[in-house]
């Protein structure tokens, strides 16, 4: 497995121009951003619920830095802030979400953070753990009985997920077929609070790929670059017909699951301590200032630029209003009535 | 100890009942509750429970005969004594005859209208269709299992049905009338010769009346029916467009929503429209009140609630008071043209006759297939002229014809 | 339905196999996937010959996993193809329960019309064929009770094919029940060409005055046959074929509750919690006064499954003469 690749004495950029590598670290800020407003308003008794995505900035801006926009199919998880950030998902729209408004994409239906957006490829999913994998894969079969060449389907999940039947029906159904899909685990160790050792005997997610008889990487997800040629390696092979890839990006979860867990019943605050030296945004910060890439008065700016498109995503989307009651009947059934006695 | 049972008030502004039948004679045996009298105001009949259980001991009130409320209509002796032809004029009874009274077994207390048939109980469409036929289910032998009472039993009985040589309890072969017999009257025919007669007497009545355009309305409704009869689980007919239009030219001419009386002109600040919806042997004017608050659709919800009330024989006195004017749909029974008499106390009424497709001349001179629909009015001419009465009339006839697709129900 | 030109005369499996057919080739989107759809050409032979003719891009013959026959299907149909997922037994499909009604059925919702799912779900079910515990339920009740879903089971050869060209043509998901004992035993004319029947819309198969029969799937056949009969003791009752389990027909199901006051539910499935019980509560809120009887329900027993052994299988399955007696005494009641 590999891991830091961007020491300062050794700095890989893979193909990536200053302006990528600055875009990635503005999405690790973004998403930072973003992500704790959730909480905030939360706290301010303004949203009754919140996922959080601290630790995942490195993985989820290095896959978004990989994907064709407008080209390859997403179907993310809902810790996915970052990565739906990173291939454009408006900002406003995830406040939408928050705040359930009924200008959100989804009308206020769904819980925040369950994404959806056809115009940019990314596939609307439900909270069922794995249920979205099969869906990936129908999507990879689907670009590929079209002859769609140069596209693919970037699917994510958690640990967690590959223990589900519907991951491996997945996996499997993908290998047999030899479809043009990556499957991206993003493993920070804890299942809500169940941890590794109790989701799989194995030590690295990648590893069941042998299983299906496709090939499994494991590396550092706390690094966008090394995270970003994974990912685009894996997405190129899948592009040209090379089929599926495991991927596991090793990362970590600063906070608890969501507003409704308290990781303190299973995790140390010295553990959580840790973790957190390995900030993945202090991290890149501190490379790209060695490279010359940025400098601190940037890095500024950025923070500054990040937070006023949150603060005024924020207010505009708390100044619309809730889905009006008549809203709730529509879109049961193409036709319009949802009425089962017709 | 004697009770004096008085006419009971049937309604806010009710004044007066009459005695419609007595259910239990002098000497009778009551129950506290039990219905022991029929007693009617308007065209509302009530049960009259009695307030306390006894022997009803004296009759003061005969059947037919009207008293005002609180009048005393009827003696019930509490104490129990046994049953005697004689009414008690002074009160005091003594007591130890309680005992013996006890001991005889009181007759039945089943309430007047018991299911036909053995004890099985009479099935919803047996029961419907006995009330809609007038068919007494006592009189009827169930071939159904175990005698049950079927439904094809009570059309069959209301099919042969002989012709009644005098009615009975309130029941009248109105509807089923045998040429060369003289039917009956019955409490509602009485009252509505009564009221008919007043009112063309008391009111000179004119009439006045305009052809009107509903061929948009007529789209318009067609467009929203089933829709609105799915959501609200009411049928859209032209009623409540009509009652709206009718509404509006009311509040536009204040006068035609008045009474005349000898202090001078009431006009009338609600606006509360009687429908009058006619049943098989009575003509009932339920009264949508404050129809000035409604919508089209709201006119809709209320106004065939009022018609299943009617058609049920469920109109209590409230919802027949208080009207300010009255609507008559006399298209439904397929009429162009009626000169209808104005109900008691108000201004007009107008009603809204077939709609019937017919070539007219529009703008431009052309000759086009339109839905027609007359409007007719009747009008006190003690408190509107033909000036205003027109100038009404007229009004409503603008307003439905400028109903249509784009209006809001 | 306007008057074909010509008619064939074919039975039930054979219907479904040619609408299959023509779907194939009037539409490059429609593909068909399940267990044994390839080489084999079904189970039942229906898609017999199809993989030489389509390829195997078009006739996929999946691996042994129910959940990712239909969640595969659904990413599919997200995608913009025309999926027509086959669960080999109605028996098997409990794995793909989470696929249908958590996400098939609630996609086009969740995510307000951004996207939809038009996929259909085909499978073989009920008894009568010496199936026992796993190749013999019913499992409508399951699934019919879900907003999203709509849920067909035709009993005819026209119906099969109007009504299954209309749910591979509908943009929704749709599962469609195919009685596995009909696929031989009813014969029937069907429209050449293409044709669709409205989902939603039953079908009075006998005109009758005393009685309302309501049914599907394979009883339709017995309860028509045992009206039938009932017609030289001159009582005269009324068969209707739901077709279609939901969206359900309101208005076919109440003319005719009017008009004979009499209704009596006949279905395979168990009772409790069955099909029959809405339709029942159904007729008892809207039409309560037309009643002239209490509404009757002759169902399955509420017991797991029909066994193997050949009694335990008819003490299961309801005969004619039971639907006639039912019919009789409910008439005379």
């Amino acid at each position: 497995m590999r891991t830091s690749a961007t020491a300062a004495t050794h700095f890989e950029r893979f193909g990536l121009s200053d302006e990528q590598l600055v875009a990635i670290l503005r999405n690790m800020l973004l998403q930072r951003t973003v992500d704790n407003r959730g909480f905030q308003l939360n706290r301010q008794g303004k949203v009754p619920f919140a996922l959080g995505s601290e630790g995942h900035e490195a993985v989820q801006a290095g896959a978004a830095m990989a994907f064709a926009r407008g080209r390859d199919i997403l179907v993310p998880y809902y810790r996915d802030l970052g990565l739906v950030l990173g291939v454009h998902y408006p900002v406003i729209d995830l406040l939408l979400s928050m705040f359930a408004r009924g200008a959100d994409r989804a009308g206020g239906r769904q819980f925040p953070n369950h994404f959806g957006n056809r115009e940019l490829g990314i596939m609307n999913i439900s909270s069922i753990i794995a249920a979205h994998l099969p869906h990936a894969v129908g999507a990879a079969y689907a670009i590929r009985f079209r002859g769609e060449s140069g596209r693919a389907v970037l699917a994510s999940f958690g640990e967690g997920a590959t223990s589900e039947g519907e991951w491996h029906e997945s996996v499997n159904f993908a290998s047999v077929h030899g479809l043009p899909i990556v499957f991206l685990c993003e493993n920070n160790e804890f299942a809500i609070s169940v941890p590794q050792s109790k989701q799989m005997h194995v030590k690295d997610v990648a590893q069941k790929a042998a299983g299906y008889g496709i090939p499994g990487e494991a590396f550092d997800g706390m690094d966008p670059l090394l995270t970003y040629d994974a990912v685009h390696r894996a997405l190129e092979r899948a592009r040209s017909g090379g089929g599926p890839t495991l991927l596991e990006a090793k990362c970590a979860r600063f906070l608890s699951h969501s507003t409704d867990d308290d990781d303190r019943t299973y995790r140390s605050r010295e553990a959580v301590k840790e973790l957190r030296k390995r900030d993945p945004i202090a991290t890149y910060e501190a490379v790209l200032i060695a490279n010359g890439i940025v400098s601190e008065a940037d890095i500024a700016e950025l923070q500054r630029e990040v937070l006023a498109i949150t603060n005024d995503a924020t207010d505009r989307a708390e100044a619309l209003p809730l889905p009006e009651p008549h809203e709730l009947y529509k879109n049961v059934y193409g036709d319009g009535d949802f009425e089962p006695w017709r | 100890m004697p009770t004096t049972i008085t006419m009971p008030q049937l309604g806010e502004t009710v004044t007066e009942g009459t005695v419609a039948q007595w259910l239990k004679k002098p000497g009778d045996r009551v129950e506290k509750y039990e219905a022991f009298v029929e007693v009617s105001t308007d065209k509302v009949n009530a049960e009259v429970p009695a307030p306390v259980s006894g022997v009803l001991r004296e009759i003061i009130v005969g059947e037919g005969q009207t008293v005002p409320t609180g009048a005393p209509i009827a003696v019930i002796d509490e104490a129990g004594a046994p049953p005697d032809a004689e009414p008690v004029a002074d009160a005091i009874m003594a007591a130890p005859a309680m005992g013996t009274l006890r001991a005889t077994p009181a007759p039945s207390t089943q309430r007047p209208r018991q299911p036909g048939g053995n004890g099985i109980g009479v099935s919803p469409a047996v029961r419907r269709l006995a009330r809609e036929h007038n068919v007494d289910l006592a009189n009827v032998r169930g071939t159904g299992s175990n005698g049950r009472i079927t439904a094809q039993d009570v059309l069959d009985a209301a099919r042969t049905a002989p012709a009644p040589a005098r009615a009975d309890g309130g029941k009248s072969g109105y509807t089923n009338p045998i040429p060369g017999t003289t039917i009956p009257l019955s409490q509602a025919r009485k009252l509505i010769a009564q009221r008919m007669v007043e009112s063309r007497r008391a009111a000179p009545h004119a009439w006045t009346m305009v052809e009107v355009d509903v061929t948009n309305l007529w789209t318009w409704r067609t467009r929203e029916k089933d829709a609105f009869e799915r959501r609200h689980g009411v049928r859209l007919t032209l009623l409540p467009f009509f009652i709206r239009a009718v509404v509006e030219s009311l509040l536009a001419y204040p006068l035609m929503n008045a009474s005349f009386t000898e202090e001078g002109i009431k006009v009338h600040k609600d606006v509360n429209i009687g429908i009058a919806v006619a049943l098989p042997d009575n003509l009932v004017l339920p009264v949508i009140r404050g129809a000035d608050k409604l919508s089209v659709k709201g006119l809709a919800v209320a106004a065939s609630s009022l018609i299943e009330k009617a058609r049920r024989n469920q109109l209590t006195a409230d919802d027949l008071a208080g009207g300010t004017f009255t609507v008559n749909n006399t298209g439904a029974n397929g009429s162009i043209l009626s000169a209808p008499i104005i109900p008691n106390g108000q201004a007009g009424i107008v009603t809204m006759e077939a709609v019937v497709k017919r070539p007219v001349v529009i703008e431009g001179d052309a000759i086009a297939i339109r839905s027609m629909m007359n409007v007719c009015l009747s009008l006190d001419h003690r408190v509107v002229d033909g000036f205003i009465a027109g100038a009404f009339v007229t009004d409503v006839k603008k307003r439905l014809e400028a109903m249509g697709p784009s209006g809001t129900l | 339905m306007a008057i074909a030109a010509s008619t064939r005369e074919m039975n039930n499996v054979e219907a479904v196999r040619e609408t299959l057919h023509e779907a194939l080739v009037r539409d490059d989107r429609v593909l068909i996937m399940g267990e044994d759809v390839g080489a084999r050409g079904n189970v039942f032979l229906i898609t017999k010959g199809f993989l030489e003719e389509f390829g195997p891009q078009r006739i996929i013959d999946t691996p042994l996993a129910e959940a990712s026959i239909v969640g595969v299907a659904i990413g599919m149909a997200m995608e913009g193809l025309r999926p027509i997922a086959e669960i080999q037994f109605a028996d098997f499909i409990y794995p793909a329960f989470n696929q249908i009604v958590g996400e098939a059925a609630k996609t086009r919702y969740r995510s307000n019309g951004d996207y939809t799912c038009p996929l259909v779900i085909r499978t073989p079910y009920g008894g009568g064929v010496r199936g026992a515990l796993s190749h013999s339920v019913s499992v409508e009740a399951l699934f019919y009770h879900v907003p999203g879903l709509k849920i067909l089971a035709p009993s005819t050869p026209a119906d099969i094919k109007g009504l299954l060209t209309a749910a591979i043509e509908d943009p929704d998901p749709v599962l469609f029940l195919e009685h596995k004992k009909t696929y031989r035993l009813v014969k029937g004319p069907v429209p050449d060409g293409h044709f669709v029947l409205p989902i939603g819309k039953a079908d009075v198969k006998k005109e009758g005055s005393q009685l309302t029969v309501v049914s599907y799937g394979l009883y339709a056949h017995q309860a028509l046959d045992a009206a039938r009969q009932l017609e030289s003791e001159e009582v005269s009752v009324e068969v209707i074929d739901l077709r279609s389990i939901r969206p359900m027909d309101r208005e076919t199901i109440l003319d005719s509750v009017r008009k004979t006051r009499k209704l009596l539910v006949i279905h395979e499935d168990n009772k409790f919690g069955g099909v029959g019980a809405e339709i029942a509560a159904m007729v008892a809120e809207e039409a309560l006064f037309d009643l002239d009887a209490p509404i009757k329900r002759l169902c399955g027993p509420d017991v797991p499954a029909m066994g193997y052994a050949i009694t335990l299988e008819e003490e299961f399955m309801i005969s004619t003469e039971r639907m006639r007696e039912a019919m009789r005494d409910l008439v005379n009641f």
